[in-house]
């Protein structure tokens, strides 16, 4: 048992060494020549446009949702009027920047890991690499630029539409009058919030796609290899964005309030 | 600085022909307990080909990734065009990659782009050659080894064989004086495996290129190793049976157990008559 703790905790410790190194190695790229800016234009697009139907659909209804499960819970103190105080923060502060990191590591993380663990079991980054091209630079770093860039203003976008879909809610479904729905959204909303709702995306955004690009490069084992890599990415990546979602919320709670 | 050795002297005449281009130096690697290689010494004098035999798993690709720096020994020395590249840094190493072309086994070509991005990715993404240049290269390529007409197909619509072509191709763009095959007709029928080793020939004959051969196939390794390219009166490339000379040029090792069991011309390894040797011959 002491051998089989010892032997997991060596490899964890081994995995944690090389991500990083993959970390390290990213931040030397941005910061230094060659800069394949194609690249970085395309994974904006992947990332950022291939994603927006998910984040819709699931700001929108998410929103819908969490009205109608706040008016069930504030009629019981009367507050039925306040529902929007209670949506803006939540989806801000929150549920937009958690729930689009997850969504885009559904979508985009899993795509990352599949397709580059394709590359490293049909030897394309070793092709990559034997032609003069480092693959962190060329694969890694313009993905994880996109996730960067792509999360934060999915974000935004989330939270508006969450928004949206609980005034539709709250108007037809609660009985509250649209003014009086968004006087509370705009008076539930403090400074702090917003800049909360802005910085986590941009972690998480880094974080869930260098995992993906850490796990895909690293994959070994042909076809097989490649569809654990591609679980491994998501399971590793929604973890990572919930983890690190909490240790940031910690932060900025101290830093901002 | 010391009088420099003899193998030093040599190494710094590289670019001259018959000189030692790639050398290992009792080179050991393993993976964990596994051991890949295990003492490995040889030269491989420019504009000579050496063809590697052995069984699956003997280190013969990985000899091979040795070279380009994509691994790196435990202990052992190995030079490349005179650079020693065992100790060298991925950032330095990327220079001695500008005069070494690979074909990997399957070819590893890109999937996303077309044969012709794939055969002109180097010079597209990492040099300043002028655009119309660059076509103009990699269509000469392309005539080359016969694919012009597919140039705008994409990987995944062209045959092994031609795929392969295509990694030979894209690995000659740059005009490497070291070419290094993986493996180069595995999986393809004697036909096209034919087309494949008449390119290998073509390329140390007319360019002058001095290859490294990682194979099982004993048909083709015979063949790269037998015959040679010459240009015919009307101009083009004829393969003809090899004159004593260049049979000279082309050498066999044999890895077995991380060692090498034999390295010799073709004519050595047919006669030698250690029963590994017959057997892998047989």
């Amino acid at each position: 048992m002491q051998l089989f703790i010892t032997g997991w905790a060596k490899k964890a410790f081994f995995e944690v060494q090389e991500y990083v190194k993959l970390c390290v190695a990213l931040a030397r790229a941005a910061t230094s020549r060659p800069f394949y800016y194609r690249d970085v234009v395309e994974q904006l697009d992947a990332v950022g446009v291939g994603s927006l139907t998910v984040v819709l659909l699931t700001g929108g209804f998410t929103g819908a949702v969490l009205a109608l499960q706040s008016g069930m819970t504030l009629d019981q103190f009367g507050a039925r009027s306040v529902v929007g105080r209670l949506i803006s923060a939540s989806m801000i502060k929150e549920l937009g920047p958690v729930l689009t990191a997850l969504m885009v590591t559904g979508r985009v993380g899993s795509g990352i890991a599949a397709e580059l663990g394709s590359m490293a079991v049909t030897d394309q980054l070793n092709a990559l690499r034997a032609l003069g091209t480092d693959p962190v630079r060329k694969l890694a770093l313009p993905r994880v630029i996109a996730g960067v860039v792509m999360v934060p203003i999915l974000t935004v976008i989330s939270d508006f539409v969450g928004i949206v879909g609980a005034w539709i809610t709250t108007v037809t479904q609660l009985r509250v009058a649209s003014s009086v729905y968004w006087n509370s959204v705009v008076m539930g909303l403090y400074i702090q919030d917003i800049w909360m709702g802005l910085i986590k995306p941009v972690f998480l955004g880094f974080a869930l796609v260098s995992i993906a690009c850490f796990v895909g490069m690293r994959t070994t084992g042909g076809t097989q290899g490649v569809g654990r890599s591609t679980t491994q990415a998501v399971v590793a990546g929604s973890v990572a964005v919930l983890v690190l979602d909490f240790i940031i919320t910690k932060l900025l709670i101290s830093l901002l309030y | 600085m010391g009088t420099p050795t003899p193998l030093e002297s040599r190494l710094s005449r590289v670019k001259t022909p018959g000189e030692p281009i790639i050398v290992f130096e009792r080179v050991f690697l393993a993976f964990g307990d596994n051991v890949i290689l295990k003492d490995i010494s040889f030269e491989l004098r420019a504009g000579f080909t050496k063809i590697f035999l052995g069984a699956s798993g003997a280190g013969k690709s990985t000899i091979l990734k040795l070279i380009l720096g994509l691994l790196k020994p435990q202990t052992g020395k190995i030079w490349v065009n005179g650079v020693r590249v065992d100790t060298l840094s991925e950032s330095d190493m990327m220079k001695v990659r500008d005069d070494v072309g690979m074909v990997f086994q399957e070819g590893a070509l890109f999937d996303s782009l077309s044969v012709r991005e794939n055969v002109g990715y180097k010079l597209y993404e990492e040099s300043d050659m002028d655009l119309n240049d660059v076509h103009r290269r990699v269509e000469e390529v392309l005539g080359w080894v016969e694919l012009e007409e597919h140039i705008d197909k994409m990987p995944s619509q062209l045959s092994g064989g031609q795929r392969r072509r295509v990694a030979i191709a894209r690995a000659m763009t740059f005009q490497p004086r070291i070419l290094l095959y993986d493996e180069p007709t595995t999986g393809l029928d004697p036909i096209t495996s034919i087309t494949i080793d008449d390119e290998i020939v073509k390329l140390r004959d007319i360019e002058g290129v001095s290859s490294l051969v990682v194979t099982h196939q004993l048909r083709d390794a015979f063949w790269v190793a037998e015959r040679m390219a010459v240009r015919g009166p009307d101009g083009k490339v004829q393969i003809v049976p090899a004159s004593p000379e260049k049979l000279a040029q082309t050498e066999f090792v044999m890895l077995r157990d991380g060692l090498i069991a034999f390295e010799g011309t073709a004519s050595e390894l047919r006669a030698n008559n250690d029963p590994y040797l017959q057997l892998f011959l047989s």
